[in-house]
């Protein structure tokens, strides 16, 4: 076919779709800061407990003592406990239920979407009728008889907090295999023999997964606001440091020394930030219309 | 002569659709009572406009509509409409489809080795060596580089893409390709060169094309029979000569008068055949032909009753009151008698 005395221009590298979303969210300042900030906490979290192993249980020093006073960086809590340990400690478990929820809310999330998306008919009416169901509830609330009947633990805060944000995610995975279940390349595979599950699983959700990624970074974000909302409600393992919980037990001397309320909800509100900068970063990066603008 | 590959006897496909009201359905009827025959080793194509329901009747042989299917089809005069499980595996082996358009048929996420190897991986359980082998062939038959196969489709052009969907086609050695409008997303130039290739396949690999198309130049230049369909029906169905040369049904004429020609004595002769007005509402077909709110030489009894495809001569089968026995054209012979 071809003439084998002209060479034939170099083949060009393999560019998965993956590696050129990494490219562009290399290009989003905001969101490379966010992920900057996000690893420092990370690594915090699981590095700092063993750099700074005061028990944050332990009670170190006097009562309410100012940041940067008596030896004490961030100072001490209403029981003269070092709220350093607290932050450093707590930011393991905070990050765990963040991101153990939001995993929680993807596996509920996602199979129910896809199941109604995939399959139509009665089975989207069933399941979606759930789904709404889920999300007319008040979520504090429901969230809160669940932890209320069944126990403040790690794993059951985790899944009060899952059970009532999957449905945002349900939606947003059933709209996409909507749309993705018409398109040819999924007739084509249906025509090259492949059955349904790896339909779904194989060629439509990793077509839909960029706004479920978006989705579920934002999550975690939203599940670490709510297990402060648990914890500040007194709904906490008090064997357990966390942001919230901090906030939570010293909730009553706000006015007279503000800083044991202020420094663990700073400390949310930055990784919170930064995970919704890394969140919205993802979604310019996987969102094919916003590319090569 | 050599005897049918495919044959669709009575082919209809519907599908549901909500109407107003509770509980009550209604059908959009998308092919009806359609019957027509491939032969072995050859190519018919399926022609007319959008919605004539002929991408419909194409799916429902590869069995990839979601509508109800009834009638036959017939593969080696075996019916493939009720197959399941390891009888619809292997039907599935012996036709393969192509489909239109080269940018959205194949998987963004995938390498286009995994999707050219797709269907040996579901429908054959050739080893694995096997496999690469056969992909390296397929990639050399359609012209792609064999380095090529571990890049994604987007890093492809439009022709590049539809090759390597045609790769795929191939890769389980099929009997019959349906060529699902194959070309008409490509620019021309890109066409000819995939038309050619597949003509090229088709004499190496012994294949059956069912080629659906609008575009007449090209199914004159691929097929060797035709199906003309209109509103879900076959209205005239013959050999590539005879239908060009002697369209006879009113909707064919008018559609093969509308194929602008380069040669400027033909184009000064030719006659244009309008057909005014849009397709009939799917939903409030006419009672009688489906063409009457448009055919240009209509008579009374055309309202009533729906003409059958009825053969006129040799293998040329036509759907008009309007044609005798001598199978002449109702527009040719007003032309004739007005010059």
């Amino acid at each position: 076919m071809s003439d084998p005395s002209i060479p034939l221009p170099p083949v060009e590298k393999a560019r998965s779709p993956l590696s050129e979303a990494w490219e562009m969210f290399r290009r989003n300042h905001s969101a490379m800061a966010g992920l900057v900030i996000l690893t420092f906490i990370v690594l915090g979290a699981i590095f700092g407990p063993m750099l700074y192993p005061t028990d944050p249980f332990d009670m170190v020093w006097a009562p309410f003592s100012p940041p940067g006073e008596e030896g004490y960086l961030l100072g001490t809590d209403y029981l003269g406990r070092d709220l350093m340990a607290q932050i450093i400690h707590g930011a393991r478990v905070t990050l765990i239920i963040g991101l153990s929820a939001a995993i929680v809310t993807i596996v509920i999330g996602v199979t129910i979407g896809a199941l109604a998306g995939f399959y139509r008919g009665w089975v989207e009416e069933v399941l979606m009728r759930i789904t709404e169901f889920f999300q007319v509830l008040p979520t504090l609330l429901f969230s809160m008889v669940i932890v209320a009947l069944f126990g403040a633990t790690l794993p059951m805060i985790t899944f009060a907090i899952g059970i009532v944000s999957w449905t945002a995610v349900a939606r947003i995975t059933r709209a996409e295999f909507l749309r993705i279940r018409e398109l040819e390349y999924v007739t084509a595979s249906r025509a090259a023999g492949a059955p349904s599950g790896k339909l779904m699983f194989k060629v439509i959700l990793p077509n839909a997964a960029p706004p479920i990624i978006v989705q579920s970074a934002l999550m975690v974000g939203s599940a670490i606001l709510f297990e402060a909302g648990l914890s500040f409600l007194g709904l906490t393992d008090p064997n357990i440091v966390s942001w919230g919980q901090i906030i939570g037990s010293n909730r009553q001397y706000i006015l007279e020394s503000g800083y044991t309320v202020t420094i663990p909800g700073l400390a949310i509100f930055v990784t919170v930030l930064a995970i919704s900068l890394v969140g919205d970063g993802l979604n310019d990066a996987l969102n094919p219309k916003l590319r090569q603008r | 002569m050599s005897d049918a590959l495919l044959e669709a006897r009575n082919l209809s496909v519907r599908f549901p659709v909500r109407a107003r009201g509770w509980g009550k359905k209604a059908y959009l009827t998308a092919v009806d009572d359609v019957s027509f025959t491939v032969k072995k080793g050859q190519t018919l194509a399926i022609v007319g406009e959008s919605g004539s329901g002929k991408t419909t009747a194409a799916l429902a042989i590869a069995r990839l509509v979601a509508g109800e299917t009834t009638g036959e089809v017939l593969l080696d005069g075996r019916d493939i409409v009720p197959l399941t499980g390891e009888q619809l595996k292997d039907m599935r082996r012996r036709v393969q489809v192509i489909f239109q358009d080269p940018y959205s048929s194949l998987n963004p996420r995938a390498r286009v080795e995994d999707i050219v190897r797709e269907p040996l991986d579901n429908l054959t359980d050739k080893p694995e060596a096997e496999k690469r082998q056969i992909v390296d062939q397929l990639f050399e038959a359609v012209g792609l580089r064999p380095e090529q196969k571990r890049l994604f489709p987007h890093q492809f052009s439009g022709g590049q893409r539809q090759r390597i969907g045609i790769a795929r086609a191939l890769s389980t050695r099929p009997e019959v390709i349906i060529c699902d409008e194959a070309v008409s997303a490509l620019d021309v130039a890109v066409q000819a060169q995939i038309l050619n290739l597949l003509r090229r396949l088709q004499k190496d690999f012994g294949l059956t094309y069912l080629f659906i198309s609008h575009d007449l130049g090209v199914v004159q230049h691929m097929c060797d029979s035709v199906a003309v369909m209109y509103m879900g029906k076959v209205v005239e169905h013959a050999d590539r000569m005879d239908l060009f040369n002697n369209p006879l049904h009113p909707y064919t004429t008018a559609l093969l008068s509308a194929v602008p020609s380069v040669d400027p004595t033909l184009r000064e002769n030719a006659r244009r055949i309008l057909i005014p007005g849009d397709p009939p509402d799917p939903f409030n077909l006419p009672k009688g032909c489906r063409f009457v709110s448009r055919c240009p030489v209509a008579q009374a009894g055309c309202h009533d009753a729906a003409p059958p495809l009825e053969d006129k001569g040799g293998p040329h089968r036509v759907a008009c009151h309007l044609v005798g026995a001598e199978a002449q054209s109702p527009l040719g012979v007003d032309a004739a008698a007005r010059a």
